[in-house]
C-alpha cells in the first residue's frame, strides 16, 4: 500500500481526534460542575445559584456543540479511512462503540435539549434531574469509549479466527473490566474534570480582577477550587495507576516514555532529564534519580523495568514466530480443515501480528531475511525523544495543577479573593491542562505506535485503500471546516464571557419591555 | 458456550435492527432535516424562523442519535459493512459529516448574535445540514441497490473501484430525490403539529404536497426500474445461514429483476411497498383536510414502508458488489461473530426501550406548538 496514504489517513486521524479531545474533556467536567452548582441551588433556593449555573450552562452549551459536531466523524472515521482495522477487529471494537450509543451518547443527548429549554417548563428538583442525566450521560460515554481505547492497548479477550481472518471475542467480560480500560478511564474522566475547574477558576479569576459580576465570581471560584483539587489529585494518582498497568502491558511504551535504552538492576532509575538520541540509541547528559522509577512502576525493589534493547530482542523472536503462524495461515486459508496446520497456527498464533510487521518490506512474511527480520523489530520502538518529553511536560503540568488548587482552595476557604498575583496567574493558567491532556493523548497513541492494535494489528495495515487525492480532498475540508468553527466558537466564547452572567437576563428584559421580539 | 439463540437467527434479527435504527433515525432526525430543509421557504422573518427552528431546537439532538448509534451498531454487528461501505463512499461520507458537523452549530449558534447576516448563514447552514445528508443518503441507498464496485482479497480487503462522480446514476438519483422528498413532507407535516397555525403552516402545507406527489411519483419509478432494469443479484446454490462470515465462501451472481424474487416468494412482503404507497396518500388527504396528525402519522408510515420495501427486497443482500458479485455482503456472510451478536442484543433489548421510555418524557415535557408569542416570554428559547 502507498506509505503516502497511510500516512494521511493517520495524520487525518491525529487532527480530528486531537480536535474533538479540546471539547469532550471541558464537556465532562462542566457538566458535573453544573451539577454541583445546580444542587446548590436546588438546596438554597437563592437566584444566584440560578445565574451562576445558567451562565456556566450557557458556555458548556457553546462547548457541547462542537464536541457533538466532531465526535461524528469519529464514529464513522474507522470505516471511512481505517477499513481493514475495522473488519479485523470490528467484533469486538465495534461492540463498545455501539453500547456507547445506546446508554450513554442517547442520554446526554436527549436530555441536553430540555436541560436548556425546560427551565420553566420544568420544576427545580426536576430540572436537577435532567442537568444529571447530561452528566452521567456524558461520563459514561467517556467510559465506553476508553473501553474501546483501552482495548487497542490490551486487547484481552479476543482471539483470531482463521475462518473469518479477523479477531472475533472469546470472553467479553474480559473486554469489559480490561484494567487498562479502567485505569485510563478514571484518568482522563479526572483530567476533563481538571479543564472544567481550571477554565471556571480563570474565567472567574477574570471577573475578580475586573471587579465584575463578584457574586458569580466568588462562588464559581470556590467550587471549582473544591472540585479541582480533587479532580488534579485523581489525575495524578490515577496517572500512576496507568503506569503500572503500562508494565505489565505495554512495557515498550513504558521504556520510550522513560528514554531507557539498557535493562538496569532493579530497582531502576528514574531519568528527570536528558536527550535521547533515537539514532545512537541512547540517552546523553541524562540526569538519573536513584531507584524511583523501578519503585514507581514495578511497587517493589526487586521488580525489574525492561529497556529498549532487551524489549527489542523479545519482539525479535515474536517476529519469527509470527511468520511460522502467517504460514500455517496460508495453508489453512487453502485448506480450512487441515489439522497439522491448525495446531502449528494454535501454536503461533498470539505472534501473528508480529509477523505481519514484516509486510511493511515484504509483500510475504515467509520471505524475510533476518536483516529485514532485525529491522522490523526496531520498528516496534515508538519515537522515544516524542514520548520522553511529553511525557515530562504533561506530568509537569498534571504537578502544577496540584499546587494551583491547593492555592485556590487555600484562598477560597479563607475568603481572600483579592490576591491578584494568584487570579492572573488563574487566567494564564487556563490553556495549561489542554496542552496536558493533548500531550497524554499523543503519548498514548504515538506510544502504542506501531500498532493499531497492541501486538495484533499493525497500523499500516489498518488504513483503508483510498487514493492519496481523496485523503487530501478530507483533510482540507476537515481543516477549513474545523478551522473555522474554532474560529466561530472561541469568538462566541470571549463574546459570552464579556458580556458576563446577567447578559441574557438583561437582553430579555430590555426587549420584553421595548415589546419587541426577543433576541436572545 | 452454547447461546440460546442460534446463529442464523441472531443474524436476521441483527438484519431487523439494522432496519429499526434506519427507521428510528428517518423517522425522528428525519423531520429535523425535512424542517431545516424547508426552513428558507416556509419562514420568510427572523421570527418564523426562529419558530421553525424552535419546533425542533430541543430534540434535534437526541434525535440525531440515532444515526450515530447506527453507525455504531453496523460496526459491531456488520463490521464488514461498516468497512466496505464508509470507504468505499469515501467523498459521500465526508460531504454527509461536513454538512452533520455544521447542523448543532448552526442551531446553538444562531440565536447568539442578532446581527442579520450572521443568522442568514446559519439558517443556510440549517438548509445544507438538512437538505445534503437526505440527498445523499437515498444516493447511497440507490448504490447499494445496484451493487457498489468493491472487491475483497484473500485477506478479506476491501478495495473500491468507483468514483465519486460514479455515485450518481439515474437510479440512485432517483432514490436521492425520493428521500429528500419524503423527508420534506415528513418536516412538513411535523411542522403541522409543532409550528402555529398561520403562514408557515400554510407554506408548509404548500411545500408538504408537492414533496407527497413527487414521493409517489419516485416511489412508483424506481419501483418500475427496478422491476425492469438490469439490477439484482442472487446467491447460486444454497446459502449458508449458519456459515462463517467470510464472503469469499459462497457464489454469488448479478441476476436482473432478481430484487423483485423475494416477493413472489414472500407474498406479505408487499406489506412495504403498500405501506409506502398508502402512507403517501394519506399524508396528502391530512395536509388537504389539515389534519396535522393524521399527515404526521402518515408521512411515518410512508417511511416505514419505503425504508422496509428496500431492505426486503435485496434480502439476504446487504451490500452487493458490482465489481465482483463473489465479493458481496449478506446478512449469512458478513456479521459479527455468535458471541458479539448475542451479548449486543442482550444490550439493546434493555437499553431500546428504556431510551424510548425516556424520548417520550422528554417529548410529553416540551409538547405543544411553537407560537412567536412565546419567543417573548420565554427566553431559552433559540
Amino acid at each position: 500500500m502507498d506509505p503516502a496514504v497511510i500516512d494521511l489517513s493517520r495524520l487525518q486521524f491525529a487532527l480530528t481526534a486531537l480536535y474533538h479531545f479540546l471539547f469532550v474533556p471541558l464537556t465532562l467536567g462542566l457538566s458535573l460542575l453544573l451539577v454541583i452548582m445546580e444542587s446548590i441551588y436546588v438546596m438554597t433556593g437563592r437566584p444566584i445559584w440560578r445565574t451562576t449555573t445558567r451562565f456556566w450552562g450557557t458556555l458548556f452549551g457553546i462547548n457541547f456543540v462542537l464536541g457533538v459536531a466532531t465526535g461524528i466523524t469519529m464514529e464513522f472515521q474507522f470505516g471511512m479511512n481505517w477499513s481493514y482495522y475495522s473488519h479485523y477487529v470490528g467484533d469486538i471494537f465495534g461492540a463498545p462503540l455501539a453500547i456507547e450509543g445506546l446508554m450513554a451518547f442517547f442520554l446526554e443527548a436527549t436530555f441536553v435539549g430540555l436541560m436548556f429549554f425546560g427551565w420553566g417548563k420544568l420544576s427545580r428538583v426536576g430540572h436537577l434531574f435532567v442537568t444529571g442525566m447530561v452528566a452521567l450521560g456524558t461520563n459514561l460515554s467517556a467510559l465506553w469509549i476508553l473501553i474501546a481505547n483501552g482495548w487497542m492497548q490490551n486487547p484481552v479477550g479476543a482471539a483470531f479466527n482463521p475462518a473469518t481472518m479477523r479477531m472475533e471475542v472469546s470472553n467479553f467480560e474480559a473486554v469489559l473490566f480490561n484494567p487498562v480500560a479502567q485505569a485510563k478511564f478514571v484518568h482522563t474522566v479526572s483530567a476533563g474534570y481538571v479543564i472544567a475547574s481550571v477554565f471556571v477558576i480563570g474565567v472567574s479569576s477574570y471577573y475578580l480582577l475586573k471587579s465584575k459580576w463578584v457574586g458569580v465570581a466568588k462562588r464559581s471560584f470556590t467550587v471549582a477550587a473544591a472540585f479541582g483539587l480533587a479532580a488534579s489529585l485523581s489525575v495524578v494518582v490515577l496517572g500512576d495507576e496507568s503506569g503500572y498497568t503500562l508494565t505489565d502491558n505495554q512495557k515498550m511504551k513504558l521504556a520510550a516514555i522513560e528514554a531507557m535504552w539498557r535493562t538496569e538492576p532493579a530497582p531502576a532509575s528514574l531519568t528527570a532529564f536528558g536527550l535521547p538520541d533515537l539514532k545512537a540509541r541512547q540517552t546523553n547528559f541524562a540526569v538519573q534519580i536513584p531507584y524511583v522509577l523501578g519503585l514507581i512502576a514495578t511497587r517493589s525493589l526487586d521488580g525489574k523495568v525492561s529497556g529498549i534493547f532487551d524489549l527489542v530482542a523479545i519482539s525479535e523472536t515474536r517476529i519469527e514466530s509470527g511468520v511460522l503462524a502467517y504460514d500455517a495461515l496460508q495453508t489453512l486459508k487453502a485448506q480450512p480443515d487441515n489439522a497439522e496446520a491448525r495446531g502449528r497456527f494454535e501454536l503461533h498464533s498470539r505472534d501473528l501480528g508480529y509477523g505481519l510487521l514484516l509486510k511493511r518490506y515484504v509483500a510475504d512474511p515467509r520471505q524475510a531475511d533476518a536483516a529485514t527480520i532485525r529491522k522490523a523489530s526496531w520498528d516496534t520502538v515508538p519515537d522515544v525523544p516524542l514520548m520522553f518529553w511529553s511525557f515530562r511536560i504533561m506530568a509537569g503540568i498534571g504537578f502544577g495543577m496540584i499546587a494551583f488548587f491547593a492555592t485556590a482552595f487555600l484562598l477560597a476557604t479563607r475568603r481572600k479573593f483579592e490576591v491578584r498575583w494568584f487570579l492572573r496567574i488563574a487566567v494564564l493558567a487556563i490553556p495549561l491542562p489542554w496542552i496536558s491532556t493533548e500531550l497524554g493523548w499523543l503519548i498514548s497513541e504515538i506510544g502504542r505506535q506501531p500498532w493499531a492494535v497492541e501486538g495484533v494489528l499493525p497500523t499500516f495495515l489498518g488504513a483503508s485503500s483510498l487514493s492519496v487525492a481523496q485523503l487530501l480532498a478530507s483533510i482540507v475540508g476537515f481543516t477549513l471546516l474545523y478551522g473555522g468553527l474554532a474560529v466561530v466558537e472561541v469568538g462566541l466564547i470571549l463574546h459570552t464571557i464579556k458580556k458576563g452572567p446577567f447578559a441574557q437576563q438583561q437582553a430579555f428584559a430590555a426587549m420584553q419591555a421595548e415589546g419587541a421580539p426577543a433576541a436572545a | 458456550m452454547i447461546l440460546p439463540l442460534d446463529y442464523p437467527t441472531l443474524r436476521v434479527i441483527w438484519w431487523g435492527l439494522m432496519g429499526v435504527l434506519l427507521i428510528g433515525f428517518a423517522l425522528t432526525d428525519g423531520f429535523d432535516m425535512g424542517v431545516c430543509a424547508l426552513l428558507p421557504f416556509v419562514a420568510r422573518t427572523d421570527e418564523e424562523r426562529r419558530v421553525v427552528i424552535n419546533t425542533v431546537g430541543a430534540t434535534w439532538e437526541g434525535n440525531q442519535v440515532w444515526f450515530i448509534l447506527g453507525g455504531g451498531a453496523i460496526f459491531a454487528a456488520w463490521p464488514l459493512v461498516y468497512a466496505a461501505s464508509f470507504s468505499g463512499f469515501y467523498l459521500a461520507m465526508f460531504l454527509v459529516l461536513s454538512a452533520l458537523i455544521l447542523r448543532p452549530v448552526a442551531f446553538k449558534y444562531r440565536s447568539k448574535r442578532p446581527n442579520g447576516a450572521w443568522r442568514t448563514f446559519w439558517d443556510w447552514a440549517l438548509f445544507v445540514g438538512g437538505f445534503v445528508p437526505a440527498l445523499v443518503f437515498g444516493v447511497a441507498v440507490g448504490n447499494v441497490l445496484l451493487g457498489a464496485p468493491f472487491k475483497l482479497d484473500g485477506d478479506l480487503r476491501s478495495t473500491y473501484s468507483g468514483s465519486f462522480l460514479g455515485l450518481f446514476t439515474p437510479l440512485s438519483l432517483i432514490c436521492g430525490l425520493l428521500s429528500v422528498a419524503m423527508l420534506l413532507l415528513h418536516g412538513a407535516a411535523w411542522l403541522g403539529v409543532k409550528a402555529e397555525r398561520g403562514p408557515i403552516l400554510d407554506r408548509a402545507r404548500t411545500y408538504g404536497t408537492i414533496a407527497g406527489g413527487f414521493s409517489l411519483v419516485l416511489f412508483a419509478v424506481g419501483g418500475l426500474l427496478i422491476a425492469f432494469g438490469p439490477f439484482g443479484f442472487r446467491i447460486v446454490g444454497a446459502a449458508d445461514p449458519g456459515g462463517f462470515s467470510n464472503p469469499l465462501r459462497a457464489v454469488v451472481a448479478a441476476a436482473p429483476g432478481a430484487w423483485l424474487g423475494n416477493y413472489g416468494r414472500y407474498p406479505w412482503m408487499l406489506i412495504a411497498p403498500t405501506l409506502g404507497f398508502a402512507g403517501v396518500a394519506a399524508a396528502l388527504i391530512g395536509l388537504w383536510k389539515r389534519s396535522e396528525p393524521l399527515a404526521l402519522a402518515a408521512s411515518s408510515i410512508s417511511a416505514i414502508g419505503i425504508i422496509s420495501t428496500v431492505g426486503l427486497s435485496m434480502f439476504p443482500f446487504i451490500l452487493p458488489s458490482s465489481a465482483d458479485p463473489q465479493s458481496s455482503l449478506t446478512v449469512w456472510n458478513a456479521s459479527s461473530s455468535h458471541l458479539t451478536l448475542f451479548i449486543m442484543l442482550l444490550v439493546t433489548v434493555v437499553f431500546l426501550p428504556i431510551i424510548l421510555i425516556y424520548t417520550a418524557w422528554v417529548y410529553s415535557v416540551l409538547w405543544g406548538r411553537t407560537s412567536a408569542a412565546a419567543l417573548r416570554t420565554d427566553p431559552d428559547l433559540y
